[in-house]
């Protein structure tokens, strides 16, 4: 275990940002977001909740798939993939990075997603435990610990230092370049924020949540009446699902440069729209309820039927605080709680 | 870096198109080398494009047991769809696949008699498949096909079920379309009323494929008839955009329509929320 002072970080990011692309949160115009690491750049590792997930490392919001020149009755395909370079993520929560997990349960089962297993493959991550967690904060009820989070490198911020210790060969190689900005320490100080996080954690208003009821019968979940009212405010916004670090749908859609080559990308798309499942033929889901319901359906009972019980929602408690009309999924968990009362 | 990624395409080509009704066109499609782009199951599906139109995804009409190239019947309805009618033969496009759970021909299906009803264009599915079994004869029992249209034009595949299905050993093709016509000496009437008429013994094992209203009716029939939705299938149609579970577009409860499907046990249907 190695420490450095808080004051001498800007020496810790200077020296990995020459080594690789370093990618942690930076205030811009008030918002805390995940960015590209520069001298000018305000770095702002304490943020607990970025606005956006770091998703976008892996999982950009809009991304090439392939290029096309078109001539005639001809077609080439171009490959836009590049070699991935390593690259460093910095910062990262626990329930974010457990969230890298749900997205490699859908990109990286066959057949692969090499855009993203590319990047995947490139990245060291470093992840920053949560030494002060908030209200909206419910990891816990998906049994992450945000106190011990993992990833190739964990950091702790205590006091005046960041503590920082490396958990894979990944991890060691960074540690050796950046190893002169640090000082040698044990891990006492750390176990004893560690113990102090788990308290803070247990006093959550939400880290008691009871998912038991979404291991019910399926469609009696589906079928409940209680989607009716837990959705009436929705405005389709999806707001939700963009800020959220689990969502992964996206829409697949074409561009024509100004060369005549055609762009062919992805970008992320919304359930919760309308035009989500709308056809020539036909919408499976005409009413923002059906949308809605799809939304908790897929993350809370879906996605764990075909993931060995692993949930599709962290409990970042991002949607919680996005929404405009103060609805999330915390709400929908409670609202099927039995021995609960409706919110 | 590693293999071509599922989502990058291989250019193909058209090389014979064949107008089947007033909206529905032919596809032979091979690769630039001339030979057949891949392998797949009866009942699956691929990706076709024109790029800067954008993609659709469509049954493979063909069967397996053409070695030589791949045929799409595609019907005329929506932007994609459009220009592939506008296309000569010659146009390369694009093609990723094949996708999808096929339907279990060589293990539920095998030895059983076998019950085909389609409506429209919902012959494209079920023509790999039974001309998949016309090529594999010994290996099933009596087949029946009811196929239904609008008017005796809207017929897909017409010719090849009047010259080869019907000439085929225990191969009963009835045809019927909605309304009397003038040329039209066959039957009159729609699908689901044909099925009952026909009088299927109900060990068949069946498969329909059609618009929404033909299957829900059809499926009614059947059930009165003693068939049991274990031994019924159908496929499903949703909007799709990836084609391998990944965009989520498809998923209707714990299944991804594009990568689960299309083919669907009726029993399977069942317990999946109605959104389809
Ligand atoms: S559903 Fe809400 S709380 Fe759960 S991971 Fe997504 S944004 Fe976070
Ligand atoms: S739940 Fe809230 S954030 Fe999500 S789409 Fe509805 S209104 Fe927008
Ligand atoms: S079409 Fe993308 S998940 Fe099925």
């Amino acid at each position: 275990m190695y420490k450095i002072k808080l004051s001498d970080l800007d020496k810790l990011y200077k020296a990995i940002s020459e080594d690789y692309p370093l990618y942690l949160p930076i205030k811009k115009a008030g918002e805390v977001n995940y960015g590209l690491y520069g001298e000018d750049e305000e770095v702002s590792l304490t943020t607990l909740k970025t606005v956006k997930s770091p998703k976008d490392a892996f999982f950009p919001q809009s991304e090439d798939l392939v290029n096309f020149k078109v001539d005639g009755n001809k077609i080439e395909v171009i490959d836009v993939r590049k070699e991935e370079q390593p690259f460093v993520v910095m910062g990262v929560r626990a329930c974010d990075f457990k969230a890298f997990d749900v997205l490699d349960r859908v990109f990286l089962v066959d057949p692969l997603d090499t855009f993203y297993q590319n990047k995947r493959n490139a990245a060291i991550v470093v992840t920053n435990a949560c030494t002060e967690p908030e209200d909206s904060c419910f990891c816990k009820v998906f049994g992450i610990d945000a106190s011990d989070p993992s990833g190739d490198i964990t950091t702790f911020i205590i006091g005046e230092n960041l503590f920082w210790r490396a958990n894979t060969e990944k991890g060691n190689a960074l540690t050796e370049k950046v190893k002169g900005l640090f000082t040698e320490t044990d891990d006492k100080i750390v176990a004893e924020e560690q113990k102090a996080i788990r308290e803070k954690i247990n006093s959550l208003p939400n880290v008691n949540l009871d998912l038991t009821p979404f291991k019910d019968e399926m469609l009696d979940i589906f079928n409940s009446e209680k989607w009716g009212k837990l959705s009436e405010a929705c405005l389709g916004c999806g707001a939700c699902t963009f800020v959220c670090p689990t969502c992964q749908c996206f829409d697949i859609r074409e561009l024509t440069k100004n060369d005549g080559t055609v762009s062919r990308f992805r970008c992320w798309d919304s359930c919760m729209y309308s035009d989500f499942t709308k056809t020539a033929g036909g919408q499976p889901r005409t009413t923002q309820m059906q949308r809605y319901r799809q939304r908790f359906m897929h993350k809370l009972v879906y996605y764990p039927e075909n993931n060995e019980g692993v949930y599709s929602c962290v409990g970042c408690g991002r949607c919680v605080k996005s929404c405009p009309m103060h609805l999330n999924i915390v709400k929908v968990i409670k609202a099927f709680d039995k021995g609960g009362k409706d919110e | 870096m590693n293999n071509l990624d599922c989502l990058i395409p291989i250019v193909a080509v058209v090389t014979d198109i064949r107008r089947d009704t007033p909206d529905v066109k032919t596809f032979r499609v091979v690769g630039l080398d001339g030979k057949k782009p891949f392998i797949h199951k009866p009942g699956q599906c691929a990706m076709l494009s024109i790029p800067g139109v954008g993609e659709a995804l469509f049954s493979i009409t063909s069967s397996p047991t053409n070695e030589k190239y791949l045929e799409f019947s595609i019907k005329k309805c929506g932007c994609v769809t459009e220009v592939l009618h506008s296309i000569e033969v010659g146009q390369q496009i694009t093609l990723r696949g094949p996708y999808g759970r096929p339907f279990p021909v060589d293990t539920v299906f095998a030895k059983k008699d076998l019950l085909f009803v389609a409506g429209g264009i919902g012959l494209a599915p079920l023509r790999s498949v039974i001309n998949y079994i016309r090529d594999k004869r010994e290996n099933y029992g009596k087949v029946a096909v009811v196929y239904g249209a609008r008017t005796a034009e809207d017929l897909v595949d017409y010719e090849e079920i009047e010259k080869e299905w019907k000439n085929v050993k225990d191969f009963d093709v009835y045809l019927t379309i909605d309304r009397e016509q003038p040329d039209w000496t066959g039957h009159v009437g729609f699908v689901p009323n044909y099925v009952k008429e026909v009088g299927v013994p109900n060990t068949y094992t069946a498969v329909l494929c059609g618009p929404p209203i033909m299957i829900k009716f059809t499926l009614a029939g059947l059930l009165e008839l003693g068939f049991k939705k274990e031994n019924i299938y159908t496929t499903l149609e949703l909007r799709m955009k990836c084609g391998i579970g990944k965009c989520g577009r498809c998923n209707v409860g714990d299944k991804y329509v594009c990568k689960d499907g299309p083919v669907f046990c009726m029993t399977e249907l069942d317990e999946l929320p109605d959104e389809y």
